[in-house]
């Protein structure tokens, strides 16, 4: 609430809503409440943020509720034992919170049919959610049907930040689309993705997830109708809106997401040119080896050491190929991931100052209308909900994301470096081994001469 | 040093032996083997130094010179440690000695001298004869030269050798004395004749093929190693990127920078560290390059015991042939085509007294011929034997001292391993701090 209250002296004479959290239980909510609850209850509501957003029964309603960052609420004065019974506990959570949705992507297979060749995955559910008619779910979907769930979930939930999909176009010619590096790489960033939905306290409760995860055929005409029926939308101001002042804390985001998207392409080329430069390295190496292979073809004595170096040499080619693949398949995906990632967030960071725009120009129409004490209009108050709920609900996903972004960003450079370790110690092994056995030889020479 | 022969495997294991301990092995295995002089005396050239003068059409020219330093050994061991006799030397000289060996012991695989222009560089490296660090890898060459010489059983001896090391005015002058010169010349003109052995001998034949080959292993692993030497450097410095970058994005993180900034400066040490692990590297490469000349001092000799033979087939060929002559003449039947022949059938035979003379001269040619004979055969033997006995002494060496290589270089490749896998914990603690 800091950088609200302060810049825009516009929302100070209006009475506010915290950002922090009001759970049903504590702020009784009044007549307009009610409706926004009522509405937000099925996921289609843009204010589904903080009050109840999931459809629940009462039990579960209580038994699971989270703040929008992410932390349990402590109900257990609250629940009842047989509902905290029902639920699967499990641990491993990083954030504490006990998973009761658990989704994987697996078994890529390949479909070849007289008008195109593709790939499906199969999407495996287990659940104890009261949401879903089954406990578990096995369905087979392709990449088009994860591209529809995130537009969906974008439309829909706009005040989120939706995490990203792997790239959708592939240069032909320049990756083979049904080799199996290539649908592997795919495989695991499509499996990210549908943990991450499936861990957002609310994502993970819109019904077209819900849709995805559990329908035999996914309609995916059934966006269309859902859309007409959309009661109040986030209208689109589209060009020429001016905002008044933009919170700190965004305008912090946005110059942070620039800067990082630089960082990352950065890396991105370094980690390419490296690859590059391995690669040549290698081929060069693999010219190495064998010469000594074929001087020993001609000596005695030396014939073993230098065939053991030969050896030591295949060796090496070996590792740092797996290295430079392991590079190119596990480590620059995850980057290139990252990079849509923030063009999509910085997306949702233009739809709230759009918001915020939309919600300034209603309030300057009211502030200055002749009439003396007007009752404030309830679409300017619903405006300045909006603005709060947008900004609530993106700064918890932006919590969420830097902590992900953390922890993703560890993994990722540990890796790369638990990756050449492996590689250095399986050069070291070979060479190791070769010094005793070139050693021992002299130690007979010597003895003998 | 005069004990046993453990010092060139004093080092059962032990796989932390650096390279310059492994070339101490050689060094002392040449002491071992060597004769009286690398035992009576120390040889080194110590350093080396820029000089300008007038060269021999008068123009100013830039030359490095060599200080060679000699000091008996034992009064080293006496630990008084005198000033050691020196004297300036410069590579023009060192060629002029090999020269005069090469002249002098054509049956002896003569060592060969580090190369006069840098071959085979990657392209850090300089190709300057200037470059202070050629001229560096030189002076260690130079000093190898000498050593292999001072510690060969027949070079040592050699009065000329000695006084290189010793008299620095007049030498020049003394080697021109033995008249080396003239047979170069003429061995260098049969030499590049092409002639063709009756008989080859297999052992030699077989000796110049392997002397082929390893001469063109060696340049072939010499270019490839040079290849991937500028490769390898590129993959090293390239990450000295990320130590950058992993800076800058440091500033505009929060609880992730302090992992991100120490990391970078491995990824800075990581780059770094290609240096001198390619300095190590060329080490590796001018050991490999001595033998690649070796190989060629090795063919050297057996061109020349070609040339031997052949001039011994030559005069055994002129002998018969000579012998054939006085025989016709004597019984007066003309069994081959000669111009002789010919020109007594046309103009008719000669007068007895002619015959006479002709058959006396014939005679004195045939005593000369088998004296030749003789001389050139005992000359092949002899030059069969020492080159033989030289040879056998070469094989051991070669085999030895590129052993030793191997395993340098194999523990050069550990170390760079060990450094690596350092390095990349050190990163991975940074970043697991992230």
């Amino acid at each position: 609430t800091e950088g609200e209250r302060g810049e825009c002296n516009l929302l100070a004479p209006l009475r506010t809503l915290t950002t922090s959290v009001c759970l049903p239980i504590d702020c009784p909510p009044s007549g307009e409440r009610n409706e926004a609850i009522a509405a937000s209850v099925d996921g289609r509501h843009p204010l589904s943020s903080l009050y109840c957003r999931k459809r629940r029964t009462s039990e579960t309603e209580q038994a699971g509720l989270i703040l929008p960052n992410g932390t349990p609420v402590d109900t257990s004065s609250l629940a009842s034992s047989s509902s905290l019974l029902n639920r699967l506990q499990l641990d491993d959570d990083l954030d504490g919170e006990t998973r009761d949705l658990f989704v994987t992507v697996e078994d890529p297979k390949k479909h070849v049919s007289t008008m195109e060749t593709y790939i499906t995955y199969r999407v495996c559910t287990k659940t104890t959610r009261t949401e879903f008619d089954l406990p578990e779910y096995s369905v087979r979907r392709r990449y088009q049907d994860f591209d529809w769930l995130r537009n969906k979930l974008e439309e829909s939930q706009p005040t989120h930040l939706i995490p990203p999909l792997p790239e959708k176009f592939v240069m032909k010619g320049v990756v083979d689309r049904f080799s199996e590096e290539f649908v592997e790489t795919r495989r695991k960033a499509l499996d990210k993705f549908l943990k991450r939905v499936a861990d957002h306290p609310v994502l993970s409760f819109n019904e077209h997830f819900n849709a995805f995860l559990s329908a035999k055929d996914l309609n995916k005409r059934q966006g269309l109708a859902l859309l007409t029926k959309m009661g109040e939308s986030v209208k689109y101001v589209t060009g020429g809106y001016k905002l008044r002042a933009r919170p700190a804390e965004f305008a912090a985001m946005g110059d942070y997401l620039d800067l990082f998207t630089q960082k990352m392409g950065t890396i991105d080329r370094i980690a390419q040119r490296i690859i590059k430069e391995q690669s040549e390295f290698l081929m060069e190496l693999r010219e190495y080896g064998p010469v000594y292979s074929s001087w020993s073809s001609f000596e005695e004595d030396l014939h073993d050491p230098l065939e053991g170096v030969s050896g030591c040499m295949s060796n090496c080619s070996s590792a740092l190929e797996e290295l430079t693949e392991d590079m190119s398949e596990d480590f620059l995906p995850v980057l290139r991931e990252y990079v849509l990632y923030i063009e999509s967030m910085k997306n949702v960071l233009k739809k709230r100052d759009q918001v915020q725009a939309e919600y300034e120009t209603k309030l300057e129409a009211v502030v200055f209308r002749e009439d003396k004490k007007p009752p404030v209009p309830s679409d300017v108050e619903k405006c300045q909900d909006r603005v709060e709920c947008f900004n609530a609900d993106l700064k918890a996903d932006w919590d969420r994301w830097e902590n992900n972004k953390r922890q993703d960003f560890r993994q990722l450079l540990t890796g790369m470096a638990d990756k050449n370790i492996q590689h250095y110690e399986k050069c070291l092994a070979a060479w190791e081994s070769l010094v005793p056995l070139l050693q021992d030889k002299q130690e007979a020479e010597g003895e003998t001469s | 040093m005069a004990d046993s022969g453990s010092e060139d495997i004093a080092v059962i294991g032990n796989t932390d032996l650096t390279p310059s301990e492994s070339e101490n092995n050689v060094k002392n295995a040449m002491v071992e083997k060597g004769t009286s002089l690398l035992k009576k005396m120390e040889i080194s050239v110590a350093e080396a130094e820029k000089r300008t003068g007038k060269n021999a059409v008068n123009m100013q020219e830039t030359y490095t010179v060599y200080l060679i330093e000699t000091r008996p050994v034992d009064a080293a061991s006496e630990g008084t440690n005198p000033v050691p006799d020196s004297l300036w030397r410069r590579y023009s000289e060192f060629e002029l000695l090999r020269n005069y060996l090469l002249v002098t012991y054509p049956f002896l695989v003569v060592p060969p001298l580090p190369e006069k222009r840098a071959e085979f560089v990657w392209h850090k490296l300089s190709a300057d004869n200037m470059d202070p660090d050629f001229v560096e890898r030189r002076r260690v060459g130079l000093e190898n030269f000498l050593l292999r010489v001072a510690s060969h059983p027949d070079l040592s001896s050699d009065k000329i050798f000695y006084s290189f090391l010793t008299e620095e005015n007049g030498w020049k002058e003394t080697v021109f004395e033995t008249g080396f010169q003239a047979k170069a010349d003429s061995r260098l003109k049969a030499l590049n004749a092409t002639f063709r052995v009756k008989n080859p001998d297999k052992r030699f034949a077989e000796m110049k093929h392997y002397g082929d080959e390893l001469q063109s292993v060696i340049s072939q692993l010499l270019r490839v190693r040079a290849r991937a030497a500028d490769r390898l450097y590129g993959v090293y410095k390239v990450h000295g990127n990320y130590g950058r970058v992993f800076s800058e994005w440091s500033a505009i993180e929060k609880e992730m920078g302090d992992g991100l900034q120490s990391a970078g400066h491995h990824m800075d040490a990581y780059a770094a560290s290609v240096d001198d692990i390619l300095e190590e590297e060329e080490h590796y490469a001018d050991q490999l390059k001595e033998y690649l000349f070796y190989a060629d001092a090795l063919r050297a000799v057996c061109r020349k015991h070609e040339l031997t033979q052949y001039e011994l087939e030559m005069a055994a060929q002129d002998l018969t042939s000579k012998k054939q002559q006085r025989e016709e003449l004597a019984t007066g039947t003309i069994r081959t085509f000669s111009l002789k022949g010919v020109t007594s059938k046309l103009f008719g035979q000669e007068t007895p007294e002619q015959r006479e003379a002709k058959l006396k001269m014939l005679e004195t040619q045939i005593e000369e011929g088998e004296e030749l004979v003789k001389e050139r055969n005992a000359e092949c033997e002899e030059f069969v034997k020492s080159a033989w006995v030289d040879i056998e002494r070469f094989k051991e060496q070669k085999d030895h001292d590129l052993r030793e290589a191997l395993i340098s270089y194999a523990i050069m490749q550990i170390s760079m391993c060990k450094k690596g896998i350092q390095v990349w914990n050190n990163a991975k603690e940074c970043f697991s701090k992230m």
